[in-house]
């Protein structure tokens, strides 16, 4: 079997271990989805009336934020995951197994993945409630899922290199996610960047969240009116968006594994 | 699988564990400071020592979760760091704590397994159905192991590590924190196992486990080995057979003492009130014997006899209850061993 095909075979074995218990702890996934949409409605009423971004209504301009910031966050549980594997032991019944030693981590991250396209569905049917819309057709909107998908799989690597770091649930579950409060919140998920101080213009706008947003935006058709001066990563969204991704994924995907295999070694 | 248990051209190891000043430290503690340990081809090695000696060190050495500071580890003459996957390929590893997943059935934990060791679905299925009637655990097959009581979690976990019939088995502390039903259930599934040829290092804290399941016996402490032999060397070693006898009447002690003199090896110890008598003796059975007759022809009324030997609990408390610094010489505990006719193990020493 050539290293790929058990890489790839190991982690759908994996994969399959983690929906199962999805399956049979329903309350996880729905109690996942319920947050996003209590944001969506509070956003989108509360903050609605205050916020006025040139050219579309707030709710528009919203959803590809909340989305993005949803599943970032929705990435973050894969550190919970692993830490949890490694303090129930069953990380070393793995290791003592002739698998690829990507399978726990690519089994990890994928069935992430999928928790976090049923909470985007979810999402999306509130998101059409309350009067977002498509614009530009399908095709567009399904690239923009695609790119959103994208940057959750690769902050999935982000967190499975946190999780295997702290190898407690407990600390997983605040380091986890305390990092993605500032990477969300600073940057145009929820505001247009043009409102923000001169030097956090700076940050928002070449934070890769923003990419993100701004190409879901972009393709949704939910920009609006844009400001005429924007740095490039700003005027070509999609590309930098999907090019941030494949940079984490570069990094964090041989990191990961690294640690992975040092993780039970002590 | 039957290819990989023989030992590689040029690496001369005729035991299926193997260990070689085997050295792993964290920080200032020494989990294994020199360990050596050699387990021929189907048998067992029971490695005993108290919490923290080293035990768990060792195991996890074995089967590759741990990377040895020093020294070297072989299985089936497969290096454990050079070799790792293959070495993964041909064992079974159970530990202390039940390394199942809660939230999956018995049925689907083994076929998980399986699929890792890429058998292939319907023969994984088969042979996660095999394990569980062989676990008694058919009832509970399809039952969440959230569900499962302690006992049924180790079977499962032993199961688990069954199930590519590995031919080197390690198992840590199998039976620790498992109830006398649980533990007499478990001891039943290892020595099925051992009949049925599998090579098995087995950690345990109890002296009574040890001397049921394994064939010799290593104890370390602080991460050095203290003795090793089988249970009955082991035993010998630290004071070998008493015989004891109680009589009817205190008259009759004189005459006791003098056979006791006779028959056994030093000076007898009597015990007027309790009307009993003792003497080192070597020989068993027929020194017995031979004790029982010169009594008769003296006249002596024997209520009681027997020939007593020291538990493995005496050995335990007289080996770990000394000072580290005397009793940790392991080639002292092996010369003293050597003594008493073990050839096999002489030339640990060179």
């Amino acid at each position: 079997m050539s290293v790929l095909t058990q890489a790839t075979t190991d982690g759908l074995v994996m994969a399959k271990r983690n929906l199962i218990k999805v399956k049979r702890i329903p309350d996880l996934l729905i109690f996942t989805t319920i947050q996003p949409v209590m944001f969506v409605l509070l956003f989108a009423y509360v903050f609605g009336g205050a916020i006025h971004p040139p050219g579309v209504n707030y709710r528009e301009f919203l959803m590809a934020g909340i989305f993005t910031q949803t599943v970032a966050f929705g990435s973050a549980i894969t550190a919970i995951g692993l830490a949890d594997d490694i303090q129930k032991g069953i990380i070393d019944r793995f290791r003592s197994l002739p698998m690829a030693r990507s399978a726990v981590l690519v089994g990890r991250t994928t069935s992430d993945l999928f928790n976090n396209v049923v909470v985007m569905v979810v999402m999306s049917l509130c998101g059409l409630i309350v009067g977002w819309r498509i614009h530009r057709g399908v095709g567009y909107a399904l690239l923009a899922y695609v790119v959103m998908f994208a940057f959750a799989f690769a902050l999935s690597w982000v967190s499975a290199t946190i999780g295997l770091t702290v190898r407690s649930v407990e600390v997983a579950q605040s380091a986890g996610f305390i990092w993605l409060f500032p990477v969300t919140f600073l940057s145009n998920a929820f505001v247009p960047t043009g409102t923000l101080p001169g030097w956090l213009q700076g940050v928002a706008n070449w934070n890769p969240v923003s990419a993100v947003v701004a190409a879901a935006r972009e393709l949704f058709g939910n920009t609006g009116v844009v400001e005429k001066h924007r740095p490039w990563p700003m005027t070509h969204p999609v590309i930098t968006a999907l090019g941030w991704s494949a940079l984490l994924l570069l990094v964090f995907i041989p990191l990961s594994v690294r640690k992975y295999r040092a993780a039970a070694a002590r | 699988m039957v290819d990989v248990m023989a030992p590689r051209a040029g690496q001369k190891t005729d035991g299926a564990i193997v260990a070689r000043g085997l050295v792993k430290h964290y920080g200032k503690v020494h989990a294994l400071d020199g360990v050596d340990l050699d387990v021929p081809e189907g048998t067992v090695l029971g490695l005993l020592g108290p919490n923290g000696a080293g035990k768990t060190t060792a195991v996890r050495v074995f089967t590759t979760l741990l990377k040895p500071d020093a020294g070297t580890a072989t299985v089936a003459g497969l290096d454990v760091v050079r070799d790792a996957d293959e070495v993964r390929r041909i064992i079974g590893v159970s530990g202390q704590y039940a390394a199942v997943d809660e939230n999956l059935t018995g049925r689907e934990n083994l076929d998980m397994v399986g699929r890792l060791y890429h058998l292939g679905k319907s023969v994984s299925l088969a042979r996660a159905d095999e394990l569980l009637e062989r676990f008694d655990l058919v009832e509970a097959a399809n039952r969440v192991v959230k569900t499962y009581s302690g006992g049924m979690r180790r079977r499962l976990d032993l199961a688990g590590s069954l199930v590519a019939k590995p031919r080197v088995l390690f198992l840590d502390e199998p039976t620790t924190g498992l109830d006398p039903r649980g533990r007499l259930g478990m001891w039943d599934v290892i020595e099925e196992l051992v009949d049925g040829g599998t090579t098995l290092l087995l950690t345990t804290q109890y002296l009574e486990e040890a001397d049921r399941l394994a064939q010799s016996i290593v104890v370390i402490d602080h991460g050095k080995v203290i003795a090793r032999g089988t249970a009955d060397e082991l035993k010998s070693q630290i004071g070998g057979e008493r015989l004891e006898l109680t009589v009817s009447t205190a008259s009759e002690l004189p005459a006791t003492e003098e056979v006791l003199r006779k028959v056994g090896l030093g000076e007898p110890t009597i015990d007027a009130g309790a009307k009993a008598a003792s003497v080192a003796v070597q020989g068993g059975s027929a020194v017995l014997i031979d004790a029982l007759r010169q009594l008769d022809s003296a006249g002596v009324v024997v209520k009681d006899v027997g020939i007593r030997r020291p538990t493995l609990d005496d050995v335990f408390l007289s080996l770990t209850g000394h000072a580290a610094e005397d009793a940790v010489d392991p080639s002292a505990a092996d010369a003293k061993a050597g003594r008493q006719g073990r050839q096999s193990r002489k030339e640990k020493q060179s």
